[in-house]
């Protein structure tokens, strides 16, 4: 590739061709072994290690001309990292970029996914702070990796039997730990559990870059991805007895607003582009 | 009311603003250049240098001066750039016997075969705030060419100083470090799957936080992981850097490097063949880094504790530990994150909690398990 | 008892330096059996166990193993993967100290459900009564099922770590020392359980041990160890009541004089 810099003195996208052809070697591995931790040559990047490098990474070896780019950060377009990536991938690719879900090729997310249900022709990139599920019962890496070599998960069981111990629920409400294609168990990155079922079958390829850790890993499109529970504990999602203040949707995760120093505060669509979708429909309606 | 919750574009903008404003301070005191910086701020530069993996003395004292003399935010910046940097060729390994000597010591031997030189060190300065530096600085009347000392590498490679530990090594005293002829690992290339091998050790020693490390050196010191060393051999001075072109199939000198190289002597174990030998423990740095190669010998030898059969029980002794925090662009970068939104994270924390609670509280007196 | 041995073990060697470690054992263990090793600290039994465990690979010899499946394997030719599976299904393994044997960050149910958990059981409640069916068994208070084994006795503790091993119905127990560092008091009423369990369940183990009082109580056979190597092997009574090697009478005669 031979592509003109969009910015003087830097090839395409950042990273030089040696290095995309390394990274995309180790996406195809991850796309062949679903869940599996693929170690890769992370690079520096010129953001903070924890603020997005992995995703970043993975984002620049695959981005082409064509593409339009969508970047989030706890769902909203308009977060400060998220401008601030979004504005790196414009300078240095030149692509378009779009806060449309629908319309984006590619999405950059941190945290979350989408509201609007992905489709085929779309690739979700996450931004991974620790790829290592069994990371916080077992802190050696040799240890999990052998741990996941020999499908020994039992630990992940004793997290959740102890949570309903302590506290009559599985206490864990984001990084909710999977299970892929029957395999591999898998942190989801920190997305909040409401959105672990939208994984499961998902038409678009889905991608996970951790760049501080130097990992990336992989669920292919239409792949089983199972949230870990028990027989009388099953999975369950978030729910709000609240609706968004703005768009009034009830399906869709709220943040919630402090709105005065009394302890008052309403709720109001994460998902930034969901709610302006919505809204931009009832006003045509009425 | 979006405006109002999340960040926007102008705010960043004018942060940035601000940030560069700060970074030049008041208009009224002069520009500090990034030569006088190189010059005068050396020692910042020589870290830089070294933890930021570029021997570029400008590009890291450019990196200090857009810091604002953060030297972990410099060595972040050079080392983001650095990515951007095509790689040519390897290098032949360096001969740090050959070296031009600025400083040598050794703290084993009284004298030894090239002697002791002290060169520009701090120790034995008495540590006194000298108020005549606040004076404000006039360029000196360059120094008369008979007083510099011939630190310039002469045209031809000099005569070989020999190494302490070499010496040791002969008399059969010592544990012997043979070349394997592997292929060293480059950890920027593949990251490190452990157990390491030694290179990869090394590398990331090379670029690990001298405080980080220090610290750890100094526990093996205070008992934690005792290895009972003594600085064999501290030597300072540029080395040259030969490369092999592929179309000429010899070696030829395409420049100097300035490093700082730190060989300890440790405590001696029962080897293989029964005999008993002194340890080692290997430090280097870029430029003048003696702190940084010392703390990086001490660690060394700390991790080679189960080659030489101790429990490795102590912090500095866990590779794993070590290797995979001891780089301060990772560990400040993951730390810095915590001021990224969490908001969804958090959302999710509250909503559980205050749902535990409020089944606690209609649960009355249930036993909850 | 059934004809065919659990576990053959020929000419096993691992030594840490001469005379430390274990030396040339050969023994036949058979279904059901209790086989103590005896010796004073340092004569090679702990390594001699580990190395039986598949925990220690040895420097030569071999153990076979015949599995509940009837077939006999080579344990240190099989994957570690089949090791483990072995370790944490038809094994268990109940050391000296309870916190090598236990996870004391989380509660004393969860350490019971866990082999339970690895071998796929995935209903909470059942989990949960398992939990509490084998507190109940090993005569620890079902109350304290939440509470984190470090709020637990010394005794205690050795009481949850036989309970975490016997939840599976294991074939094999590795037991070293499990009754050293406690109250003597605890000591007699922990030896009581452990004999009635392993009567009940038919259990097949080796017991390493310092202490002649609990081998008499609970093995069969005995093996005595002495600077890495067997000095002496055959039933309890007999080695005990007419000890031919003189290491063994010598340790028979510093008991009873004690």
């Amino acid at each position: 590739m031979s592509a003109p810099a969009t910015r003087a003195g830097y090839n395409f996208a950042y990273l030089d061709e040696q290095t995309k052809g390394m990274i995309r070697r180790a996406l195809l591995k991850a796309v062949a072994i679903p869940g599996y931790q693929v170690p890769f040559g992370g690079r520096e990047m010129p953001m903070p290690y924890g603020w997005g490098t992995g995703g970043m990474q993975v984002s620049a070896a695959i981005i082409g001309r064509d593409d339009c780019l969508k970047v989030i950060d706890q769902g909203a377009d308009d977060t400060t990292n998220a401008v601030s990536i979004r504005a790196f991938f414009r300078d240095l690719t030149g692509v378009a970029t779009t806060e449309r879900t629908e319309q984006a090729t590619l999405i950059q997310t941190r945290h979350r996914i989408p509201e609007t249900p992905l489709h085929e022709d779309q690739i979700l990139v996450y931004q991974v702070p620790i790829p290592e599920p069994l990371r916080f019962i077992e802190p050696s890496e040799v240890e999990t990796r052998k741990m996941h070599a020999l499908e020994d998960y039992g630990v992940m069981h004793i997290k959740l039997y102890e949570d309903i111990a302590q506290f009559g629920h599985i206490a864990t409400s984001y990084a909710y730990p999977v299970r892929v294609n029957g395999r591999y168990v898998m942190d989801p990155s920190p997305i909040p559990k409401f959105d672990n079922p939208k994984m499961d079958h998902s038409p678009a390829l889905q991608l996970f870059g951790a760049g501080r850790e130097k990992r990336i890993y992989a669920v292919p499109p239409y792949t089983e991805v199972r949230s870990l529970d028990f027989a009388d504990h099953p999975f369950e999602v978030q729910r709000w007895d609240q609706c968004c203040a703005i768009c009034g949707a009830t399906d869709s995760f709220l943040d919630e607003v402090i709105l005065d120093d009394q302890g008052g505060h309403t709720f109001i669509c994460s998902d930034t582009d969901y709610c302006r979708t919505r809204l931009a429909r009832q006003e045509e309606k009425a | 009311m979006y405006v109002a919750v999340k960040g926007g574009e102008r705010a960043i903008a004018a942060a940035h603003t601000l940030l560069a404003k700060r970074r030049r301070g008041a208009p009224e005191t002069p520009e500090i250049g990034v030569a006088q910086i190189d010059q005068q701020l050396a020692l910042a530069v020589d870290r830089v240098m070294t933890e930021g993996s570029v021997y570029d003395r400008e590009l890291a004292a450019l990196a200090i001066k857009q810091a604002a003399g953060d030297l972990v935010e410099a060595i972040f910046l050079l080392r983001a750039y650095r990515t951007t940097l095509p790689r040519f060729t390897s290098s032949e390994p360096i001969d740090t016997t050959h070296m031009h000597i600025e400083r040598r010591i050794s703290a084993t031997y009284k004298d030894l075969p090239g002697g002791q030189v002290l060169g520009p060190t701090f120790d034995y300065t008495h540590r006194l705030l000298d108020f005549s530096l606040l004076a404000e600085g006039e360029p000196a009347a360059p120094a008369p060419p008979s007083e510099t000392v011939d630190t310039a590498p002469a045209a031809s490679q000099p005569p070989p100083t020999p190494r302490v530990l070499e010496l040791l090594e002969r008399e059969g005293l010592m544990i012997g470090e043979h070349d394997r002829g592997d292929e060293p690992t480059d950890i920027t290339q593949d990251p490190p799957t452990y157990p390491c091998d030694r290179s990869a050790r090394l590398q990331a020693l090379v670029r690990g936080d001298e405080g980080f490390l220090l610290a750890l050196g100094y526990s093996t010191q205070r008992g934690y992981g005792r290895n009972h060393p003594f600085a064999g051999e501290i030597r300072i001075g540029e080395v040259e850097v030969e490369i092999v072109p592929e179309e000429l199939g010899f070696p030829i000198t395409i420049g100097t490097l300035q490093v700082t190289e730190c060989e300890t002597v440790n405590g001696f174990t029962r080897h293989d063949d029964g005999e008993v030998r002194f340890t080692r423990g290997y430090g280097l740095g870029l430029g003048q880094c003696e702190r940084k190669a010392m703390a990086m010998a001490l660690v060394d030898r700390a991790l080679q504790a189960e080659d030489h059969g101790e429990t490795a029980v102590s912090p500095a002794q866990q590779e794993e530990f070590v290797l995979s925090h001891c780089d301060n662009v990772e560990a400040a970068g993951f730390v810095s994150h915590l001021k990224l939104p969490h908001y969804v994270d958090f959302q999710s924390e509250l909503e559980l909690l205050r749902r535990i609670r409020a089944a606690a509280d209609s649960a009355g007196e249930e036993d909850p398990a | 008892m059934n004809r065919e041995p659990l576990l053959q073990v020929r000419q096993l060697t691992k030594l840490h330096a001469p005379g430390k470690g274990c030396r040339e054992v050969s023994f036949d263990l058979y279904p059901g059996e209790v086989l103590g090793i005896v010796g004073e600290s340092g004569s090679g039994k702990s390594t001699l166990l580990s190395c039986l465990s598949a925990r220690l690979a040895p420097d030569s010899g071999s153990i076979l193993y015949r599995t509940d499946a009837g077939e006999t394997v080579d344990l240190y030719q099989l994957s570690e993967a089949r090791q483990r599976q072995l370790q944490r299904t038809e094994w268990g393994i109940v050391h000296q100290h309870a916190r090598d044997g236990l996870r004391m960050g989380v509660s004393g149910g969860a350490n019971i459900g866990e082999r339970l958990m690895a071998t796929g059981e995935r209903h909470y409640g059942q989990l949960r009564a398992t939990a509490a069916r084998w507190m109940r068994d090993v005569e620890l208070d079902v109350g304290r099922i939440d509470d984190r084994p470090t709020t637990y006795s010394g005794g205690m503790q050795q009481r949850l770590q036989i309970a975490r091993n016997l939840v599976t119905h294991p074939r094999l127990v590795f037991m070293d020392e499990p009754t050293g560092g406690l109250d003597v008091s605890v000591q007699a009423r922990l030896l009581d359980l452990l004999r009635q369990l392993v009567t009940e369940l038919g259990l097949a183990v080796v017991i390493v041990t310092h202490d002649l009082a609990v081998a008499r109580l609970l093995a069969q056979r005995l093996i005595v160890m002495r600077r890495s190597q067997v000095v002496e092997s055959g039933l309890t009574d007999q080695v005990l009541d007419d000890p031919q090697h003189a290491y063994t009478q010598l340790l028979v005669s510093s008991v009873l004089t004690a």
